[in-house]
């Protein structure tokens, strides 16, 4: 792991990708790690594909260029995969992790054949049960963390719970929502990552 | 830094300029005799003046002193001969004549 | 206690503006500079600092502004970006002219057209002979770092000329990472307080500010604006020689990354200088003589320093993020090319154009060129001045 992690997320201009990238830097953080999170601009229209990048690494980081060759992908709107090549470049021994209500034999055909692992969640399904609407980065967010390994469940619990607790201090009643999200894509990815190996070592 | 205009003239060198050709100092029009420039030259004629001082305020160069309510006769050292004040005076106890 | 925390390069400055508490900042608000005016607002807002922040109508406004709240005894500056700053232009010139140690928070971009958002130094380079200060920065961290920099350089009583603190749009300014900041206290002790000796709004103590000057004094005010530019060199090094026992951190002129026994260099400025770092490292696990010549320092521009720090190496490769359509190349291939000429150092000296307008430029690229460097000097290989990186052809 001498480069250290790779993530590009692919979204569309008001989902909130670029925070999710920014949140997910936020969590490593705290683990101790040296962290990037940042957005490529393109037209600055809502619905427009943006794409956001993260870097992970326990030595310092001075690249400054986009990520090319990714150890994991993230995307966020599931609608891009028609038209965005999201396994460009992505590491055989990388992951990806799509925002969708299908299954990942529906999903399988979209990605070029992609050899390493694919995860799918609905996060949108996830977010309309906890919150009542559909924020799908609160999903996203824990979907990282768990499939990256940055941070252990608890850990990650107990750090996001402190930093909602600061986000939404004047609206508390979306904390509990916001938690239970992220134990719940958590807890559906269990199961299939309990044999994975760590992408962050 | 208060800077003594006396000193400062065409020929300074650069360095006893001060920094951005600021002047730190007040009223340093009085040290620059404008006065050297007029072609024409003002005369008070004093029995004509009704002292209303219309032309005191005119002056571009402050050159009509008043004291005591009264206007003075003209501070040469500074006027320039520009002419506003004959213009200006109702009464004709102003008249321009040539030269200094 | 230095505190090791996370954020973007825009919130790495605005929490400089924080912890000096500035007087006066007027701000008119455009991408990618938007954030900091509005992050000082906040601050504003809560009551955490009492700067006065002026709305205004324009950039040409905002350094309007920033002028005569400066003239008036007050710690000023403003925030802006590409076409923001080209709006102020007028306006630099009389800043650096009259004196004013303004400081400015100049965030890269590109101008049109074609019309783009994104990085380059289009605009920080126009602004090159305005007489201003301008110091550039490869991350969020040495952004920080020059901002609290910026005052005690620009009000030495040496030097007295306005300050520009630059990073480049989105690439630092949006991108979050590890920083380490200082305690509040500690940085209000190494900027202090302002203490002009004369100012306008001084009872008693009257002046005149911006006088219209006739030939016989406007060359000679001339010449010693540039002298204090010359003398900005000497206080930029004392600054970070105490920013340096302070911080444990920071670079004088510019940054020598293994240079010492480098056969071929990099020189250039801004994020891409990380890029680089990290392709120097690559390379030299793989037996190459390479290095980085980081440039931190454009104005007072260190052209002997400079040519004295590449007499070592056998080819030099010099970055400008900038077009300067003279057809000769960019601003630092000209300035860098002139310091070497005048130093009588003959050395393969190639000027490379990357990163327009937001273009990403990789470690690849790096790689590119330090091989073209090599066949340059090793088989005699003429290169071709001011290609062009990345480009499709």
């Amino acid at each position: 792991m001498s480069n250290g992690l790779e993530i590009r997320w692919h979204g569309r201009g008001g989902q909130g990708a670029k925070t999710a990238a920014l949140l997910l830097a936020d969590v490593a953080f705290q683990t101790g790690a040296f962290v990037q999170g940042f957005p490529e601009y393109g037209p600055e229209r809502m619905g427009a594909p943006i794409t956001a990048y993260n870097r992970i690494s326990y030595k310092p980081i001075r690249v400054h260029s986009n990520i090319y060759t990714p150890d994991m992908v993230m995307v966020v709107d599931e609608t891009l995969l028609e038209s965005v090549d999201v396994t460009a470049g992505l590491k055989k021994d990388g992951a990806i992790i799509i925002n969708s209500e299908r299954s990942k034999e529906e999903i399988l055909p979209y990605l070029k054949g992609y050899q390493g692992s694919v995860y799918v969640i609905d996060a949108r399904a996830i977010s309309q049960q906890t919150l009542g609407k559909n924020f799908p980065n609160s999903p996203m967010l824990a979907a990282a963390v768990a499939v990256s390994g940055v941070m252990e469940r608890e850990a990650f619990l107990k750090e996001m719970r402190a930093s909602y607790a600061h986000k939404f201090a004047k609206k508390p009643e979306v904390i509990e929502g916001n938690m239970k999200a992220l134990e719940m894509t958590w807890d559906a990815l269990s199961e299939e990552l309990k044999d994975a190996e760590k992408l962050i070592a | 830094m208060r800077t003594d205009v006396t000193k400062i003239h065409e020929n300074t060198p650069h360095q006893e300029l001060t920094e951005g050709l600021m002047m730190f100092a007040g009223g340093t029009s009085k040290h620059f005799c404008t006065g050297e420039w007029r072609t024409s030259t003002p005369v008070f004629i004093e029995e004509k003046c009704k002292q209303c001082l219309l032309c005191t305020p005119v002056c571009p160069d402050s050159a009509i002193p008043v004291r005591d309510s009264r206007r003075a006769d003209f501070d040469y050292d500074h006027c320039k001969g520009c002419g506003i004040c004959a213009k200006v005076c109702p009464f004709g106890a102003i008249e321009m004549k040539e030269g200094r | 206690m230095a505190k090791k925390d996370r954020m973007s390069g825009n919130e790495a400055v605005a929490y400089a503006i924080r912890q000096i508490n500035p007087d006066v900042m007027p701000a008119f608000p455009i991408t990618p500079s938007t954030e900091i005016p509005q992050m000082v607002s906040t601050y504003i807002a809560n009551g955490e600092i009492d700067t006065e922040f002026i709305p205004v109508e324009s950039e040409h406004s905002s350094m309007s502004a920033a002028i005569g709240a400066e003239a008036a005894g007050a710690r000023s500056l403003t925030a802006t970006s590409s076409c923001g700053l080209a709006l102020m232009w007028e306006e630099l010139l009389v800043a650096a002219s009259n004196r004013m140690p303004v400081a400015l928070a100049l965030v890269n971009r590109t101008l049109s057209g074609p019309i783009n958002i994104n990085c380059d130094h289009t605009d920080g380079m126009g602004a090159r002979d305005t007489g201003w200060i301008q110091i550039y920065a490869e991350n969020n961290q040495e952004a920080y770092d020059n901002f609290i920099q910026a005052y005690p350089i620009a009000e030495h009583k040496d030097v007295h000329l306005p300050i520009m603190i630059c990073q480049d749009g989105f690439i630092t300014s949006h991108a979050v990472e590890n920083i380490t900041l200082l305690e509040d206290e500690q940085v209000r002790e190494f900027v202090g307080t302002y203490e002009p000796e004369e100012y306008l709004l001084n009872p008693g103590k009257p002046m005149a500010l911006g006088p219209y000057s006739i030939s016989a004094y406007a060359m000679e005010a001339r010449k010693n604006q540039e002298i204090a530019m010359e003398n900005a060199k000497g206080v930029i090094l004392e600054v970070a020689d105490k920013f340096r026992a302070l911080s444990g951190r920071g670079f004088g002129l510019f940054e020598e990354y293994r240079t010492e026994d480098a056969d071929f260099i990099m020189l250039i400025m801004g994020s891409a200088a990380g890029t680089a770092k990290q392709a120097v490292d690559d390379l030299r696990k793989k037996g190459k003589k390479v290095g980085v010549l980081k440039l931190r320092v454009f104005r007072p521009f260190p052209a002997t320093e400079i040519a004295k720090a590449l007499s070592g190496c056998k080819a030099v490769a010099i970055m400008d993020r900038c077009e300067s359509y003279n057809g000769n190349g960019g601003p630092l291939g000209s300035e860098v090319m002139a310091g070497l000429y005048r130093e009588k150092i003959v050395i393969e000296a190639v000027n490379y154009i990357y990163g327009l307008a937001g273009r990403d430029f990789t470690v690849d690229h790096v790689y590119e060129i330090f091989e073209e460097l090599e066949k340059a000097v090793g088989e005699g290989k003429t290169v071709e001045q001011f290609r062009y990186i990345g480009l499709r052809e």
